[in-house]
C-alpha cells in the first residue's frame, strides 16, 4: 500500500490573500471495518487509514480523525484560507503507522 | 472465485427469507427509532462534555434516501466567521444505527477559513446522522438527520 498515489484538486492555484481555497482528494485504501467476515467465519482484522492531515506551507489548516464508517477509497473535501506561497501537503495515517502522502502548490499574491 | 457454497440459500430457506425479508420492510418503515442503539449518544456527550448543545447553526447535506449504504454523500458546514475571536474547532459526526456510532471529527482552525467539509460515509441502516460543532468559547451547536438506506453499508 506504500505507493498510493492520492489525487488532489485545489480549485485554484493562485490565490489572493484572504481569498479561500477548496481542496478535494480522493485516495485508494480498502478501509476496513473489522466488522466483516470472511467465507471461514473469521472477523477480517480493521485496517482504515484513521487519521488525515493538511498542512500549507508547514502551518496545518485542517485534520481530520476517520472512523470504520468512512466508505472505501475516502474522498474528502475541505477549504482553507490562503495566507502564504507553499506547498500544499496532504497526509493519511494508516492503522498500521504507514503514511500516505500528497502534495499541490499554492501561490498566494 | 472462492464462494462459500454454504452461504446458497436452497428452496425453502429462500422462501422463507423471503417471507422474513418482506415482514422486517413491513416492520422496518415503523420501528426506525427502537433499534437505533449504539455508542453514539455516549460519544456525544463526551465530545461536549455533558453540556447541552443548541440546535442550529450546522448544516448537514445529506440525501434523504441512500440507495447505497457502503458510500452516502455528507456535507457539513457550520456557520461561523472563522476568525480568531469566534470559530470552530471541533466537528464531531455521529451515526446512530451503525455497529459503531463514530463516523469522524474533524478539526478547524481560523486558518480553515470556513467550516466546510465533504466527505462519503458507511450507513448499515436507516437511522439518523448528528452533527456537533464545538466554539472555541466553549458552546455546542448540531443538527441531526435521518437517511433511509436501501442496502446497508455494512457489508457481510
Amino acid at each position: 500500500m506504500a505507493d498510493v498515489k492520492p489525487r488532489i484538486k485545489l480549485d485554484k492555484k493562485e490565490a489572493k490573500k484572504g481569498e479561500i481555497v477548496e481542496v478535494k482528494a480522493l485516495v485508494s485504501h480498502i478501509m476496513e471495518t473489522g466488522q466483516r467476515k470472511d467465507s471461514k467465519g473469521e472477523v477480517i482484522p480493521r485496517k482504515i487509514l484513521n487519521k488525515f492531515a493538511c498542512t500549507v506551507n508547514g502551518k496545518e489548516v485542517f485534520s481530520a480523525d476517520f472512523e470504520p464508517a468512512i466508505s472505501a477509497n475516502p474522498y474528502i473535501q475541505f477549504k482553507f484560507k490562503a495566507a502564504e506561497s507553499g506547498p500544499v501537503v496532504l497526509t493519511w495515517t494508516d492503522d498500521d503507522g504507514s503514511k500516505i502522502v500528497g502534495e499541490e502548490k499554492i501561490t498566494v499574491t | 472465485m472462492n464462494y462459500d457454497t454454504t452461504l446458497r440459500p436452497n428452496r425453502r430457506q429462500a422462501l422463507s427469507l423471503g417471507a422474513a425479508g418482506i415482514g422486517a420492510m413491513v416492520l422496518g418503515t415503523s420501528i426506525v427509532p427502537a433499534y437505533a442503539k449504539n455508542d453514539a449518544e455516549e460519544l456525544i456527550k463526551k465530545f461536549t462534555g455533558g453540556k447541552p448543545a443548541t440546535e442550529g447553526k450546522v448544516n448537514l447535506d445529506l440525501p434523504e434516501i441512500a440507495e447505497n449504504g457502503n458510500t452516502v454523500p455528507i456535507g457539513i458546514s457550520v456557520e461561523s466567521p472563522m476568525t480568531e475571536q469566534s470559530h470552530v474547532t471541533d466537528l464531531l459526526v455521529v451515526a446512530d444505527g451503525n455497529p459503531r456510532g463514530g463516523v469522524a471529527k474533524f478539526h478547524f482552525s481560523p486558518a480553515s477559513g470556513v467550516a466546510d467539509v465533504s466527505t462519503r460515509i458507511r450507513l448499515a441502516a436507516t437511522q439518523n446522522v448528528t452533527a456537533v460543532a464545538k466554539m472555541n468559547d466553549g458552546t455546542f451547536y448540531t443538527t441531526s438527520k435521518q437517511v433511509k438506506v436501501t442496502i446497508g453499508g455494512c457489508g457481510g
